[in-house]
């Protein structure tokens, strides 16, 4: 047989190029390969489809077809309740037939503002949500317009967002202890930048300055008196606006969606960098350290998060003197932010641990410090690594924030309880728990999703 | 404080660039015939200077109750090329690597570069400054590509601008071959490119001393010359060397001392036509029989 074969086909190749088969493309062949597949598969398919035409026309009904979007205020009594969803059925009572969203529509303010508007103008959380996004987009993704200019901004925005959402005066040692840890940062992120030299004094004192107002706090508990206060005389106790001055708007004042966006966003950002911080020291060769990070570790994760916003809101008061009184919402931040940390250091630990020993074997032989190595070369895989677990817990955490409702403070889902518990909108919880459901969907699934991309973003190929 | 340290050691490194580049200028590429066209220079034919580089003395070390270095002495010459050989978990490797102290010995003095080894970390990174590694398994970073994983060191230790160590990486990227992978990820290369790579990565921090541990025993047949190929260049560029290897064929090229080690202990050290063909200890011959049947 083989003196028949030609030298081409003996080596092979020569073959031309074929167009695949039909059934592997177009729609039919999606739907074979991913829907239809085998048995099971096929099986799953029709039950799923089955599932979503026996319950899909009840949903649409309810909340899209029969449902009533605008107040109009039917009864003419001037205000819109629920009365004017109602409609009269065929035994010619009048019952709510779909969703009432006019419960939305008439709560939006409260909703998302919380009663902010009471005191201040809800201009100043508008401005500073666009700012967020406006913060945020260089962060996320590394090619939106104006990249440089906005990642300057994006670190301005937390001190930016503070003047704006809270306004009011300040004390000297609230200003020098909020705006001081601007200018101790800026010279740690920036290598180059002109005056490096003499902002990084202020970095180096800056932590002796907490250090001593802590101290000074304690003296003044213990003994009545302040070195700072006695210093400064009335400078101590004069109040003024760092930046041009806004009426305060009271915490207590912040709700809905609002307080939910800034509970979460704060915790997000300060969680991540505290959780390697404790990562990194659960690990270090410092036993002092290492006991520390795992004690307060064990400790926060041991708790549940409740426990440990009732503590701060019934037991911190107790150790401190009479005339202090620490801001309900900075208890309940300190609390979510030390919670989620504790499982972030968990989570970057996974991660830490996955590093091959040769990575910072390299990173040691060319004389990397270890600061160096953990910002250069181990963090950034061992973050990579981990990102589902990350954004999952950025999730959970987010989701978290509706349990500071325990201590007074109310988020959306505060505020939506409130509103459906009013007599205008009685039997209206439907309408109101979907609302604030979709909501958080909409932002937990837009981590999810951005996790995904940012997985698929930063994959090198070097998993093989 | 530690600004000032850098700085000095920054101006070092860079007048010991333009002398070394000049010494290479100035070497003539005596070429010997040693039988064949593959064998390049006699290891006579390299400068070897009087000045020591490397100096161990009666140096001991112990992985807890396990005494995996015995009195070790050795003195490595500046310009040498020194094999180490022996079976697995003599500790070679060991060895190496007390050398730039990714292992802390616990007896005996080790003095690179004329700065001893001891805690002090500011002289561990001096000495780890002037001192090259490359690893059995290349030990690249994977999540920055072929030129950033050269320039990292550069910028970050030696405070280069980054547009000259980006020059500077190119330059030894196109000494072992492969200018063309520079924008790639590690993980898209072969074993023997990735090789490559981490010897020009540590080229590109301009050490004084090389030390490779087994840095072909991780590659496939046909790669591992691509990577000796690169390591006679560098021999003959006059480095100082210290290469754990298995590859007798480089070690009869290059090697001015082929060093055997067995159960922590160096045995015999000779050079390498000696070596090879007149062993002297019983354990030499056993461990030469095996590897070269
Ligand atoms: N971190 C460690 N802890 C305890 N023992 C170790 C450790 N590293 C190496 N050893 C032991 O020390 C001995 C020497 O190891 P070393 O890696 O130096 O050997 P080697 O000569 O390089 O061997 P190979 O040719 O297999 O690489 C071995 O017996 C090994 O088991
Ligand atoms: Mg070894």
């Amino acid at each position: 047989m083989s003196d028949t074969l030609r030298p081409e086909d003996q080596l092979g190749g020569g073959l031309p190029e074929r167009a695949p088969p039909p059934s592997t493309v177009g729609i039919q062949g999606w739907m074979r390969e991913n829907l239809f597949s085998g048995p099971i598969n096929s099986i799953g398919t029709i039950v799923a489809i089955g599932i979503i035409v026996w319950l899909l026309p009840g949903i649409l009904e309810w909340a899209i077809f029969d449902a009533t979007f605008v107040g109009v205020d039917a009864n003419g009594d001037g205000s819109i309740t629920r009365k004017d969803c109602l409609v009269e059925n065929a035994a010619g009572l009048m019952t709510l037939e779909g969703a009432c969203w006019v419960l939305v529509y008439v709560r939006w303010e409260q909703l998302i503002y919380g009663f902010y508007g009471s005191d201040g103008s809800i201009w100043r959380p508008t401005i500073a949500f666009v700012g967020l996004l406006l913060a945020i987009a260089p962060l996320l993704f590394d090619k939106v317009p104006f990249r440089r200019a906005l990642l300057w901004f994006a670190f301005a925005f937390p001190f930016i967002a503070v003047w704006l959402l809270g306004g009011g005066e300040w004390k000297l040692s609230s200003v020098l202890v909020f705006y001081g840890l601007i200018v101790a940062i800026l010279p740690l992120l920036f290598d180059k930048m002109p005056g490096r030299e003499i902002l990084l004094w202020v970095t180096k004192i800056y932590p002796l300055f907490i250090a001593f107002l802590l101290f000074d706090a304690i003296l003044d508990t213990l003994l009545g008196f302040s070195i700072w206060n006695t210093l400064l005389g009335p400078l101590a106790v004069w109040e003024f606006s760092p930046l041009p001055a806004l009426a305060e708007v009271s915490t207590h004042k912040w709700g809905g969606l609002m307080l939910t966006i800034v509970i979460g966003m704060v915790g997000i950002v300060l969680s991540l960098p505290i959780g390697v911080v404790l990562a990194l020291g659960r690990r270090s060769t410092m036993p002092a350290v290492r006991l520390l990070c795992v004690i307060f570790i064990e400790f926060v994760r041991g708790v549940p998060l409740i426990t440990l916003l009732f503590m701060a809101s019934n037991m911190l008061p107790l150790f401190f003197p009479e005339g202090i009184e620490l801001d309900k919402l900075v208890r309940a931040l300190v609390v979510v932010v030390a919670f989620s940390a504790a499982y972030m250091a968990e989570v970057v630990r996974g991660g830490l641990q996955a590093i091959p020993k040769g990575q910072y074997e390299a990173a040691d032989a060319m004389a990397l410090t270890y600061w160096k190595s953990m910002y250069l070369i181990i963090l950034p895989q061992a973050l990579k690594i981990v990102i589902p677990g990350i954004v999952n817990s950025f999730i959970g955490l987010f989701k978290d924030t509706t349990l500071v409702l325990i201590i007074g403070l109310f988020d959306i889902l505060g505020m939506a309880k409130a509103a459906v518990t009013h007599a205008n909108w009685i039997g209206l919880a439907r309408e109101a728990y979907v609302f604030v459901g979709v909501v958080y969907f909409i932002f937990c699934f837009s981590m999810s999703r951005y996790s995904i991309w940012l997985e698929e973003k930063l994959n090198t190929g070097h998993k093989r | 404080m530690a600004k000032s340290t850098r700085k000095t050691t920054t101006s070092r490194s860079s007048a010991t660039t333009r002398s070394q580049a000049a010494a290479k200028k100035a070497a003539p590429k005596a070429k010997a015939s040693n039988g064949g066209s593959a064998a390049t220079v006699p290891a006579a034919g390299m400068a070897v200077t009087d000045e020591v580089a490397i100096q161990v003395s009666s140096m001991n070390k112990w992985y807890g109750d396990f005494h995996v270095l015995r009195d070790i002495n050795l003195t490595v010459n500046r310009g040498e090329r020194i094999v180490v050989c022996g079976p697995s978990g003599s500790g070679k490797s060991t060895l190496i690597r007390c050398m730039n102290r990714l292992e802390e010995h616990q007896e005996g003095q080790i003095i690179v570069d004329g700065i001893e080894l001891t805690n002090d970390l500011k002289k561990i990174d001096e000495v780890r400054r002037e001192v090259g590694m490359v690893f059995q398994h290349f030990n690249l970073f994977p999540h920055l590509t072929i030129l950033e994983n050269c320039t990292l060191a550069p910028i970050w230790v030696r405070k280069m601008p980054k547009r000259e160590a980006e020059e500077v990486a190119m330059e030894f990227l196109t000494k072992v071959k492969i200018p063309e992978q520079a924008g790639k990820f590690p993980g898209q290369l072969s074993g023997g490119q990735q090789q490559r790579v981490a010897i020009a990565r540590s080229l590109c921090m301009n050490p004084r001393i090389m030390l490779f541990d087994e840095p072909t025993s991780a590659l496939d047949p046909e790669m591992i010359k691509e990577v000796l190929d690169v390591m006679v260049d560098l021999a003959e560029s006059g480095m100082t060397m210290i290469c754990v290897t298995h590859e007798m064929g480089f070690a009869r090229k290059v090697a001015n001392r082929v060093i055997f080690m067995d159960e922590g202990q160096i045995i015999e050290q000779n050079e390498p036509g000696e070596f090879f063909d007149n062993p002297r200890s019983d354990r030499t011959k056993l461990f030469l029989s095996q590897i070269l049947h």
